[in-house]
């Protein structure tokens, strides 16, 4: 049996493990070392790690169902904010190193290519997730709306993998598997709640 | 052959010193002209070269190759680099078919005691709207057209890629349709700029890099510059090429660069040359427009991209 107090205790270590690798990756990237392509190399990793962190929010839901270890859900929301951080970092490598702000040109990119426009919808919806997420907001917002606000974060995983499917060119073994994860973690919401009803009777 | 990054020379020495071994056969003074007196031999100063712009550097050998596609040794960037390994590219044969007076096979010690390797630097640009300046060695590929003797009824030249699954391990995987396949025109293929390469910075062909030998048409999407060729086919009707197969509404047979035309997934106006930090405007024909504009003055490029 883990308790909250378990969980609450491996936060300062997993809020290191999951920062560090965007500290690596800037210094890799200032002291030149991120290969020969360093935008690029940049932004590929900055946008898998974001996608990662999506797919474990999903599943700590899901693994809270286990009853000895349901209170893994004290984790959710700091890898959830995480998640957020890496996705900020990954489009602000693509508007600014990548296309040095050019605003005219990066919003014809975002209409144009259909995989920047699923990444971006999926940004686009990961901010009022970001900024509800502290005690006081769903205090304020009562419980049942934050709920629902916080179920944006389907379309933003669905879109998420989307947008890594479009980008690779051939081998879509990755993001196969990425959106298998995710559509399997959804079904089995699914199917908690057409069974749920018969379970209160 | 594995080589250290101390060996190898900077372009800049490695003509230097070719030129000053022609120019000890020479006399002194004609060493100090040798850029017209040698234009037409290997000295590296031939038109292609000048053809290059002011702001084109070229790119390090470790550039060149550690970062390229080549899906045979998987799909990753890094990859090429990495699993080429085990690859053995001598002895090397080619296969000589289609609409030719005798289909034979060529031994490339053959086809290579018959030619003239010259240098030729080209700037290269993926589709991926990366690119790059390479310092080839190879021949024209018109000088094989004419040992290959195509009848007149052939049309259109098809090159096929080496299947060995087992030294490339990126072929064990249904990735794409193997072998990997490319086409052109005749008229493309006759080209003066388009070439079979060799080698690169004065070292034989990479393994990563298409080795022992690869096309080159440098003002198309690199994708159409297909390494490691054991076949060349002559016909009469377009072939079909690998990438155009897998995905005809983002690569069309003729691929060739223009920054007028999008891809569904890169933006063709723009590019990172790989080892600046910004993005550089794509140029027409990858700036080769005076030479091959003509080829396609009939073709309306937005249908046949």
């Amino acid at each position: 049996m883990f308790s909250t107090k378990n969980f609450n205790r491996s936060k300062p270590v997993l809020f290191i493990l999951i920062l560090f690798p965007s500290l690596l990756w800037a210094f890799q990237f200032v002291t030149g070392n991120l290969g020969v392509n360093p935008i690029e190399k940049l932004m590929d990793e900055l946008g898998l790690m974001a996608l990662r962190l999506i797919i474990i929010t999903l599943m700590i839901t899901t693994l809270s169902n286990i009853k000895s270890i349901k209170s893994i859900v004290v984790l959710r929301r700091m890898i959830g904010l995480f998640a957020f951080y890496y996705v900020c970092l990954h489009f602000s490598t693509y508007i600014i190193l990548d296309h040095f702000l050019d605003m005219q040109f990066i919003i014809q990119d975002i209409i144009k290519r259909p995989f920047i426009t699923f990444g971006f919808i999926s940004f686009l919806f990961l901010i009022p997730l970001a900024s509800t997420s502290t005690n006081n907001m769903i205090k304020r917002l009562g419980f049942k709306l934050w709920k629902k606000i916080h179920y944006l974060i389907y379309p933003v995983a669905i879109l998420a993998s989307l947008h890594f499917y479009v980008l690779v060119r051939a081998d879509k073994t990755e993001p196969v598997i990425y959106m298998g994860i995710i559509i399997l973690l959804l079904l089995h919401r699914i199917f908690k709640r057409l069974t749920r009803p018969q379970l209160a009777q | 052959m594995k080589i250290l990054g101390s060996e190898i020379t900077p372009y800049k020495t490695y003509l230097n010193r070719r030129k000053f071994i022609k120019g000890s056969l020479a006399s002194a003074m004609l060493a100090t002209v040798t850029s017209t007196a040698f234009a037409n031999h290997d000295s590296g100063l031939s038109i292609y070269t000048k053809n290059l712009n002011e702001n084109d550097k070229l790119n390090s050998y470790e550039e060149i190759t550690t970062y390229n596609n080549f899906y045979e040794f998987g799909t990753h960037k890094k990859h090429p680099h990495l699993n080429s390994g085990n690859f053995k590219p001598r002895p090397w044969t080619i296969k000589i078919d289609g609409l030719v007076k005798k289909p034979q096979t060529f031994d490339l010690e053959k086809i290579l005691s018959n030619v003239t390797i010259e240098d030729r630097v080209y700037r290269l640009r993926c589709v991926e709207a990366w690119s790059m300046v390479i310092p080839w060695q190879g021949f024209q590929l018109s000088e094989l057209i004419k040992m290959a003797e195509p009848l007149s009824s052939a049309k259109y030249v098809q090159f096929v890629t080496v299947f060995r699954p087992e030294e490339m391990p990126g072929q064990q995987k249904r990735t794409i349709i193997w072998p990997y396949r490319e086409g052109l025109r005749m008229d493309e293929a006759m080209n003066p700029l388009t070439i079979l390469a060799t080698g690169l910075y004065g070292h034989e062909m990479p393994n990563q890099n298409g080795a022992p030998i690869r096309l080159v048409v440098p003002w198309k999407y690199g994708f159409k510059s297909i390494k490691s060729i054991v076949e060349i086919r002559f016909l009469d009707t377009q072939p079909e090429t690998s990438w155009e197969t897998l995905a005809p509404w983002e690569y069309g047979f003729y691929a060739n660069v223009n920054p007028n035309v999008n891809h569904p997934r890169w933006s063709q106006g723009t590019e990172r040359r790989i080892g600046e930090f910004k993005r550089r405007e794509t140029l027409m024909f990858n700036g080769y427009e005076e030479e091959v504009a003509h080829l396609y003055k009939d073709l309306d490029l937005t249908k046949f991209y």
